[in-house]
């Protein structure tokens, strides 16, 4: 009886403090969000009306500047996963190499990832506008010469270049690490088969560091679906609102339009954006995945 | 790896890899030498080497910013939130695992699925939370959302870790009348150590460098943190790159020199964070 009763308290000790917030700052925020996008509510007023599925309705017919951002945070995911995947497994490829000078090299790679969104953004701020103008004078290369944050194009291939160039370094980490895992008698066994070069790659490396592949499209994805920090301080969705992101977008619908019922009903789409994107890749990566 | 290569393979790889080093140190490169010139300077010989070395727009910077004062509210969150995910998410997990029942069993679940959960999907009420509870504007409020949002993905990694802890040193501990808080903090909580420096290089650099979270709950100046400080700074001197760039610089600092100490434990912490998650 007393272990029993002394099992109850030990839950209450270890689990109540992660529950309770827990509870508090997801599970309740979770519920109300849907209950707001069902409401007409501002934020302030203590009025609150509920409007159905008016919100959503509205969204998705009468609110252009959410679809230019939808689809402004998709092509900006598939762009940016794609090149920081393909240029942080490079890196890493080229890493695990016997290199005099890989710990150098390593480390700078991964010194924009230790730097938030915000700061990055304002630095390259400076150099797309100061920077890029030096060289262009010096060189005469065009590409230097663009006014790169003043049209909706440059903006967006902008904020590729700067995401890129933060997210390389930690997928290049994990990569690393990855590679480093394969044992080194399958690469024997297939190299003494004949197998070499794109071969070697695409049926020995691939599918043995798939887990890795799967990690690292999961945090690309993640990290630039809901850009925010990097988007705020480098082109503040700007120029025209070209370059607004779906986490902008709720944000400034929230807080500066005060339209809260609208701003949550977008984040609920979000959500289920977001979740159901991260499934599907989840699900086709770990199928490809092989045991060791 | 991989076999044999050349030497000059080698290399020409260590070639390539310098000249993309040297494209990846470029943007630092132009905040380094621009924030010791004159806006004039800095318009005009934007790429070259400053004319004289002088820390005064530094110490400008440096009042304008308040910089000891954003870098302390900075650490002092940053701890305080680390401290606090520590011990919860490690408790929790620990007695998940310990403890198989339908109810460990289901919050487990629900901690994994809610780590999908975009922040901007429950920012609007978090904010009410923060604001109905009496913490709107205070460190304590961001302190408690960040433990709040960091808690589910530091449990599933404490998780993993404690099952792998054989079971039966803390069995022996509790027969010879330890109680399970002593079994924990005494014998497994040493144990976490690897998981713990983890799961505290991942969830520091967040707190520290994360803005948006900041953004909706501290207003007050006195509250500020380097990243909302640098914002205010560049909303009021639009284009005083005199002033921003040594600001900037200040700003990146102390994540740098972190960086650069720590750096072996980072990268280990990083690979290992990564394949668990």
């Amino acid at each position: 009886m007393k272990k029993i009763l002394g099992d109850k308290w030990n839950l209450v000790i270890f689990m109540g403090p992660a529950l309770l917030v827990y509870i508090g700052i997801i599970l309740i925020p979770f519920f109300l969000s849907f209950y707001y996008s069902l409401t007409d509510w501002n934020g302030i007023s203590r009025q609150i009306n509920f409007v159905g599925f008016e919100n959503f309705i509205r969204i998705f017919t009468n609110d252009p500047q959410f679809s230019t951002s939808f689809w402004f945070s998709t092509k900006l995911s598939i762009i940016v996963v794609v090149l920081t995947n393909i240029l942080g497994f490079t890196f890493a490829y080229l890493l695990v190499q016997p290199l005099k000078l890989r710990n150098l090299w390593r480390t700078i790679f991964f010194l924009p990832n230790v730097l938030g969104g915000l700061i990055l953004g304002f630095i390259w701020q400076f150099v797309f506008r100061q920077g890029f103008a030096a060289i262009g004078e010096l060189t005469n290369i065009p590409f230097f010469q663009l006014y790169w944050l003043s049209t909706p194009n440059t903006a967006f291939w902008g904020i590729v270049i700067v995401s890129v160039w933060q997210g390389v370094g930690y997928v290049m980490i994990i990569y690393i690490a990855g590679l480093i895992n394969i044992p080194k008698d399958y690469i024997e066994a297939a190299r003494v088969d004949g197998a070499s070069g794109m071969y070697m790659l695409k049926r020995i490396i691939f599918p043995l560091i798939m887990p890795a592949i799967t990690v690292c499209l999961f945090w690309s994805i993640n990290m630039t679906y809901k850009i925010f920090d990097l988007n705020y301080s480098l082109t503040g969705g700007g120029p025209y609102k070209s370059s607004e992101s779906v986490a902008l977008n709720i944000y400034f619908e929230a807080y500066q339009n005060f339209n809260y019922g609208i701003g949550s009903a977008k984040a609920i789409v979000f959500l289920l954006i977001v979740a159901i994107i991260t499934g599907i890749q989840v699900y086709m990566t770990k199928k490809k995945e092989v045991r060791m | 790896m991989f076999g044999k290569i050349s030497k000059i393979k080698l290399f020409s790889i260590e070639c390539i890899l310098f000249l993309c080093a040297i494209l990846f140190f470029v943007p630092f490169y132009f905040v380094v030498v621009n924030s010791f010139k004159g806006l004039d300077e800095v318009l005009r010989n934007t790429a070259a080497l400053p004319e004289r070395l002088t820390l005064e727009n530094f110490r400008t910077a440096w009042s304008q910013l308040d910089f000891f004062k954003v870098l302390l509210n900075t650490s002092i969150i940053t701890l305080f939130s680390n401290i606090g995910v520590i011990i919860i998410s490690s408790m929790a997990a620990y007695w998940m695992v310990r403890k198989r029942t339908k109810f460990t069993a289901i919050v487990f679940v629900m901690f994994v699925c809610s780590m999908v959960i975009p922040f901007q999907s429950i920012m609007i009420p978090i904010v009410q939370v923060i604001r109905n509870i009496g913490l709107m504007n205070t460190h304590a409020g961001l302190i408690l959302t960040y433990i709040g949002l960091a808690c589910a993905f530091s449990t599933f990694l404490f998780h993993g870790f404690i099952r792998s802890i054989p079971e039966e040193i803390e069995e022996a501990a509790l027969i010879d009348g330890c109680s399970r808080i002593g079994v924990f903090w005494r014998i497994v909580f040493p144990m976490l150590i690897p998981i713990i420096s983890t799961v505290l290089i991942l969830n520091t650099f967040w707190f520290w460098n994360d803005f948006q979270v900041q953004l909706l709950l501290l207003h007050s100046s006195e509250l500020h943190t380097i990243q909302l400080a640098i914002n205010s700074l560049f909303g009021e001197h639009v284009m005083r790159w005199e002033l921003a760039l040594p600001a900037l610089m200040m700003g990146t600092l102390p994540a740098i020199i972190v960086f650069l100490l720590l750096q072996k434990y980072i990268i280990a912490g990083v690979a290992s964070g990564g394949i668990k998650g």
